[in-house]
Order: structure tokens, then sequence, then C-alpha cells
């Protein structure tokens, strides 16, 4: 029977194949698509989304979901920005520490990986549902963010700290680099580590997980961690490239990255899908914005055609696991 | 049976088959329910059972075969129509109840909501007439014994009650048949007594039921007429009375019933387990204890059998050996003399000990991942090399286990949703016995299972017994557990109540040692 394979072929592939069909009907409608600057613009564009991404992914996979990914990212941008250029005065003394450009960028990932860490701990330390958690997380890290830079942008970061969004290496821009280098990472771990295979054994069935040895709040709280730390590498991405740190910046970002993940075939019931489906996903909808944009369509109609998008990935998805379980 | 022309007949079902993709449910299955009598439907799991109830519920329609029923509305005049269900809801305008094995109540509303959900009496002004459904509910709970408020939130109920409210429902609708799945399986003697009371009521005033059961003891108390099933197929209709006990369970297994498994003689070595005083106290909803002063020991080479009926407390025995409930339980647990402080199942797997649950796609398996990778999960070690897991390694090491257990699967990448109960059982023992371990807990290991694997299972307990592990075997087959068992625990509402031996451990011991209410051991 050739059938059911070309069906299986179809689900493995689909958005692969829905991928190749925007580019080549993009290509066919515009002559400013298929150049390579403009591809290297779609993939410096899609480098934020792709950081928060992968972590979602890891959280989703963990049969979480994570809404704090947006305002961590601000947050751990701003703290950079502002060590960067003020540095930190500990209260009570005159002390007063200057920050590298290094300094600066650990400072983002840990104050992402804390903020992500203290999503874990609700989670599994009060048992709180990781929307209300994150939720919480969302709130809090907006709050602080307005509170480190009184509600202004910080700017002037200087030429160095600028290269991490404008630079390039062996002429590919650096975000495109840290985003090809975090893929790799991540599809090794999920794919390769014990840390990856207790990820899906965690959100395809807790309880089976737990009664099978694995330390299940260990392994959230690992989660939520890196996908805090990972917000806090886009946020390094984000304020370079605007070479200012904005109190509103990555407002709304978590609800791009969750489409990513879905898009990308990953189940919100956690368990099933991949890294690199993910990755398939914010092609997708950066190829969709990037062509949109070109075709002069309104950024109204944008959000619009995005949200079609989305609803159309979800439908075939269960259409498609239905079909597998009768 | 009277032949089919009385006209006493309320459902006459001929020639029901119905096919499943790859399974073939029912295979010309006649069925009739007469008023004023109640037929109970024996058959293995998987027998096509539960298949026929819901065709007769309009649950889903038939492939082929018909279904005539009495119209309501000559009910003096029976006469049969041929109807073609289109919903479970048009199955009820035609006087046709069920009450499925499976609570389908809605915990966040009360009983009186619950029972009648649908069907709520409405005011003039088309709001809910509160009044009425409280007095209508009174009505149903004081024929069911119930003492609830109506006004109780359905999720605050203990199981056993929850099924009584599910059958109140069925009660609430004024079934002319009504049919009955598996109704006692968690009530106490006497929500059973209470049950029987009603189902006596209801043949006296006409109604025709249908029963499933597993439980032969309660046939005699309310049974009229026998229908026994088996690979979808009708294979025995009698009257109550026409056949032994042991006829019965010879044609619902198709083998002769002492044919179960015969065990290999080991002599059990040095003691592996010795568990003091367990208590596992209730969440404060039902009993005080769930587990109540239990000890038990277990020696290398040795089945202890535990058996018990639902609610027993053998799940929770089960449990908190494998340290699940660290912090609300006590007792003293000791593994080969050490005594073992378990804050949680990776304690008590390090410790040696491993646990297939009752639940397997709740508890046991991961669905969405593969055979290869459930069977690692317990332990990766072996499978990395360079502190990467590598697949090759993954499959060398976990393929022998694999093989030891004979799992059927088109290949180990497989996911394992795709495999029968039997096969992700031999995926779950495989698991475990990859981890090397020594005392090895099996909760219903053969639960869902059909006949073949069954039988293999018990081999592989034999040939884990005979090679050295000490195996814990909880079971509410009573031939499963005196077939398998070297010592049998009895357990009743949490405490153990008998120990026999394996000569010892005749069935009409072993089961009044588990009922609550000795008076109704009669099973013979």
């Amino acid at each position: 029977m050739t059938s059911p394979d070309y069906k299986a072929f179809f689900a493995r592939f689909r958005s692969l194949l829905a991928l190749g069909l925007m580019v080549l009907a993009l290509s066919l409608l515009s002559d400013r698509f298929l150049i390579p600057d403009n591809g290297w613009n779609i993939l410096r564009q899609i480098s934020v989304n792709l950081c928060l991404s992968i972590g979602m992914t890891l959280v989703i996979l963990g049969g979480g979901i994570d809404l704090s990914v947006g305002a961590i990212l601000g947050l751990a941008g701003a703290v950079a920005a502002g060590l960067l250029k003020h540095g930190l005065g500990i209260p009570g003394t005159t002390l007063w520490i200057e920050f590298t450009v290094f300094g600066a960028i650990l400072a983002a990932v840990f104050v992402g990986g804390a903020a992500g860490w203290c999503n874990g701990f609700a989670v599994t330390r009060f048992k709180l549902p990781p929307f209300v958690a994150t939720l919480g997380m969302l709130s809090i890290a907006r709050g602080l963010t307005m509170l480190w830079t009184g509600g202004f942008p910080i700017t002037g970061l200087g030429y160095d700290f600028g290269h991490i969004g404008t630079g390039a290496f062996l002429g590919m821009p650096l975000p495109v680099w840290i985003m090809l280098a975090l893929t790799a990472v991540f599809v090794v771990v999920t794919k390769r580590t014990r840390f990856g295979r207790h990820l899906y054994a965690v959100g395809g069935n807790e309880r089976a997980a737990r009664l099978t040895g694995l330390n299940v709040g260990r392994i959230k709280l690992a989660i939520y961690t890196l996908a805090g730390a990972l917000a806090g590498v886009a946020g390094l991405i984000v304020t370079a490239r605007l070479d200012s740190a904005q109190p509103n910046a990555g407002l709304g970002y978590e609800l791009d990255s969750i489409a990513a993940v879905v898009i990308g075939g990953t189940s919100l019931s956690g368990g099933r899908g991949s890294v690199a489906g993910t990755v398939l996903g914010c092609l997708i909808i950066g190829v969709l914005n990037n062509g949109l944009f070109l075709l002069n369509v309104s950024p109204f109609w944008q959000q619009v055609i995005k949200g079609g998008v989305i609803l159309l990935a979800v439908a075939l998805d269960k259409m498609n696991s239905k079909g597998r379980e009768t | 049976m009277i032949p089919a022309a009385t006209n006493d007949v309320l459902i006459d079902a001929t020639g029901i088959e119905k096919s499943f993709p790859g399974v073939r449910a029912l295979a010309g299955v006649s069925l009739q329910v007469r008023a004023g009598r109640l037929v109970a439907l024996l058959g293995e799991n998987g027998a096509g059972k539960s298949t026929l109830m819901n065709i007769l519920s309009g649950v889903f329609p038939p492939d082929a075969g018909t279904i005539r029923v009495v119209e309501r509305v000559v009910p003096n005049a029976p006469s049969l129509t041929e109807v073609r269900f289109a919903s479970p809801r048009a199955a009820q305008a035609l006087g046709i109840g069920i009450v499925h094995q499976e609570l389908n109540l809605i915990p966040g509303l009360t009983v009186a909501e619950n029972i009648w959900l649908g069907r709520e009496p409405r005011t003039a002004a088309g709001l809910i007439d509160y009044a009425r459904l409280h007095a209508d509910t009174v009505a149903i709970l004081t024929r069911l014994d119930l003492p609830v408020d109506p006004e109780t939130l359905v999720g605050e109920l203990r199981v056993g009650q929850q099924q009584l409210i599910e059958i109140g429902k069925a009660l609430s609708a004024d079934a002319r048949v009504l049919i009955l799945d598996e109704p006692t399986s968690s009530l106490s003697s006497h929500e059973v007594d209470v049950l029987f009371n009603v189902i006596a009521d209801l043949k006296r005033a006409g109604v025709g039921l249908v029963y499933i059961t597993h439980k032969f003891e309660e046939l005699a108390r309310i049974c009229d007429d026998l229908v026994i099933m088996r690979d979808g197929r009708l294979v025995g209709t009698a009257t109550y009375g026409e056949l032994t006990r042991d006829a019965l369970v010879r044609l619902m297994a198709g083998r002769e019933p002492k044919e179960i498994f015969q065990k290999t003689t080991t002599t059990p070595g040095a003691e592996l387990l010795r568990a003091e005083k367990i208590v596992l106290p209730g969440d404060g909803a039902g009993r005080r204890f769930l587990v109540d002063h239990v000890s038990l020991t277990l020696r290398r080479g040795e089945v202890l059998g535990i058996f018990g009926l639902i609610g027993a407390g053998r799940t929770e025995l089960l449990e908190t050996l494998f340290g699940q409930h660290a912090g609300r339980a006590t007792g003293t647990v000791t593994v080969e003399g050490a005594v073992a402080r378990f804050r949680g199942p990776a304690d008590a797997i390090a410790a040696g000990l491993a646990f297939a649950p009752e639940d397997r796609k709740r508890d046991g398996v991961v669905l969405p991942m593969s055979v290869l990778a459930n069977a690692s999960l317990a332990d990766l070690r072996p499978a990395l090399r360079g502190g990467f897991v590598s697949p090759a390694r993954e499959h060398a090491h976990i393929a022998t286990y694999l093989e030891r257990f004979r799992v059927k699967t088109p290949s180990v990448d497989e996911l394992i949703i795709n495999l029968s109960g039997g096969n992700q059982q031999k995926v779950i023992l495989a698991k475990w016995l990859a981890t090397g371990p020594k005392i090895l807990l099996l909760d219903e290991p053969t639960r869902g299972i059909d006949v073949n694997a069954k039988r293999e299972i018990y081999t592989f307990i034999d040939e884990l017994t005979q090679a050295g592990l000490g195996l814990i075997v909880v079971s509410s087959e009573l031939p499963e557990i005196l077939a398998l068992a070297d010592r049998v625990l009895v357990l009743c509402e949490g405490r153990a109540t008998a120990e026999f031996s394996r000569a010892d451990a005749t069935p009409e011991r072993v089961l009044s040692a588990a009922l609550p209410d000795r008076a109704m051991a009669l099973a013979s």
C-alpha cells in the first residue's frame, strides 16, 4: 500500500512543503524576494524569535507553556544595557561595579535564567499551573524593567556591544551565527542527551515518568531556567541591534514564539514535536512577514493572515493525529 | 431460553456485526432483552460485550444486523419496530438507558444537576425549577439509600457513591431497558445490596435489564438468563442455573479453568523485602486508612500474591512500598536486611525495586514515545557514549530485553501507542528488567490483555521467579492469584485479613477473607 506511506511522508514534511510553496509563490510575485540580501534579512529578523522559540519548544515539549519570555527578554536587555552604561552601585556603600561587554552579556543571560528558574520553582514547588506562574512572571518582569529603566530607553551602548546585533563574521550576521549555534546545541540536547529524553517523557506522561524514577521537578526546573536564559540571549540581540534597550522590548513576543512552535508541529499537550520543527515554524512566520511586507500588504492584514496560518497549521495537525489513532 | 415469539421481548437484536480497523469486534451476535428479566452478559475482556452494549445504546451504529425495539407509544400491545439509532439521545428517547463502566459525571456540578443533566425541570419562565429538581433528586437518592445532600458536588463523593449517582441518573430517565456495565466494581457490600434491591424492584416493574459482570457470586442474586460471549461471538445462552460455574468458565475461556497456568515449583531463598506496619492515611474524604497496618515479607524466588476487591488498598500498598507516598505513609521497609527510606520512586528503583502499575496508559507508558525510548527510560546510562545517547548502543542494550519478552512490534521505533495492551505490558517488563531489579511489583499485570498475552505474562512471571527475583503480584482475578502465588496475602478495606500458603489457598477461603461482609462469600 502506498497511500499511508504518502500520507506519513506528507505529515512529516508538511511544514517544509508549506515553506517551499511560500518561497516559490513569493519568488514569482516579487522580484525583490529571492535575492541574497533579502535572505539574510529574513534570517536576521527571525533570530530573536528563534531564540525565544527554542526555549518555548523545551517548555511545551515538557508539557508546559511560558508566557513570560517576551517580558524576560525586555528585562534582560534592559539590565545588560543599564549595567554596561551605568554599572551597578552596591546599596549602602560607595562601591560601584563597572561592566564590560562580556560581563553585561553574562548578566543578561543570568537574569533571564533566574527569572526562568523562578517560573520553574513556582510550577514544581507550589504546583502552580504553568499558565498562571508565567503570567505572573510576565507582569513582574515587565514591572521590574520599568523600575530599572524608569520608563525611558537606555541608549548609546557603544560599538562593541552593538556588534552583537549588527556585526558579521565570515560574511554571516552575528545574530544568525548565534541562532544557528543555539539550534545545533538544542537539537543535540533534545535528541541525544538524557535530559532531552527525560524532557519528552515528562511532557508525554508525567505520572509514568515519575514512576520510572525520573526527577520530574528537577527536569522542569531546568526547562524553565533554559527558556529564561534563552530569552536573555534574545534580549541581548534585540538591544544590541537597536543600540538601545526599550522598556517595552519584547512586548507580545511570547505569542509569536508559541505560534512558531505550534506551526512547527509541536503538540501543545506535550511530548511530541522537535526543535527542528520549530526552526521551520520560525522560517514560515519570517518568510510570511517578509513576503507580505514586500507585497505591500498592510500590517493589519499581515496579522489576520498570520492568525489564519496558525489555525490552519493546528487544524492540519489535529486531522493528522486523528487519522493515526483510529 | 423461551423462543423469540413471546411478547415480553423489549429489544430483539439479531446478526449484529461491527468491525473497527484491524479488529472484528462483533461477528453476528443476537441478543434479546425481555421485560422483568435480567440477562447477564459474560465474557472475558475483549469478548465484545461493551461494543454490543454501545450499539444497543446508540453510541455507534452496527455495520450489519437489525435492532428491533418496543415502541413506547403502545405499551399494552407491544410490537417491535426496527430502529437505527443516530445517537445515545435517540436510544434514550426509546427508553434504553445505560450505566457505563467508566463514570461520566461532571465533578463540578451537584448531585441533582448531574442526575438531571439535559433534562432539568423548567419553570414557566424557562429557568431551571430548582425546587422540583431537589425533590425529584431526593426521591432518587432515597431509592438508592444514599444519604447525601442533592446539593453536594459530585467531585466530593467517593467513587462508589459516584457510581450510584450514575445509576440514579439512569433510573431518573424511567428507562424500560437498563444496561449496567460492571456497576458494582467500586461499590461497598451495602451499596451492592441496595443496588440489587433496586434491580429487583425494576424487574417487578417490568423493566428489562442487561448486566455485564465478572463476578459470578453476583449472578445467583439477580440473574435470570445468561449470555456468554467470546471473541465477538455468542458461545452460549442459558437460563441461570442450567450451567455450572465450571461450564460457564469453560465457555468464556474456551478451555479448562485449571489450565490457566502450571507453575514451576521453586524453593524460596533469603528474605528480600520486609515491610512492617505500613500505614497510609486517607485524604480525608473516604476511609481513615487506605492501608491499615499491613506487614509482609518477600523472599528470593517467591511470588507473593495479594488479593483483594477494588478499594481494598492493593494499589495503595504497592505504591507505598515503591516510595510514592513518602511523607504521608508510615511503617518500616527493609530491603535485604537494610532499612530503606524511600523519598520517591527513584530511591526505590535504586534499591532494586520495580513497579508495573495497573493503569498502563495513565501510569506505565509514555504514549507519544517509541517502544525503544519507553524501554530505555528507566536507565539510559548503558545507551550513552561520551555523555550522549547513542541510538546504536541504546538499540543493542534494549533489544535483548524486548526479545526476551517477545514484544511484537513492526519496529522498535514504532510509537508505543500503536501496540496492544499485552505488548505494552511486555515493554514495561523489559524496561524494568533492564535495570536489573531484585523485587518486581506487578499491579494487575494482565488487566485488559488478551488470553494469549496473558499466558505469556504468566510464563515470564514464572521465569523471573526461577531466576531468583521476588515478585509481588496484585490481582482481582482469583484464579490468576491462585495459579501464580506461592503465598497469598488477602486485603480487605486496607487491612490484611488473612495469609495462606499455596496449599491452603482455596478460592473459598481467599474470597471469604476478601469480602467485607463474610456472609457474602458463597461463590462456588
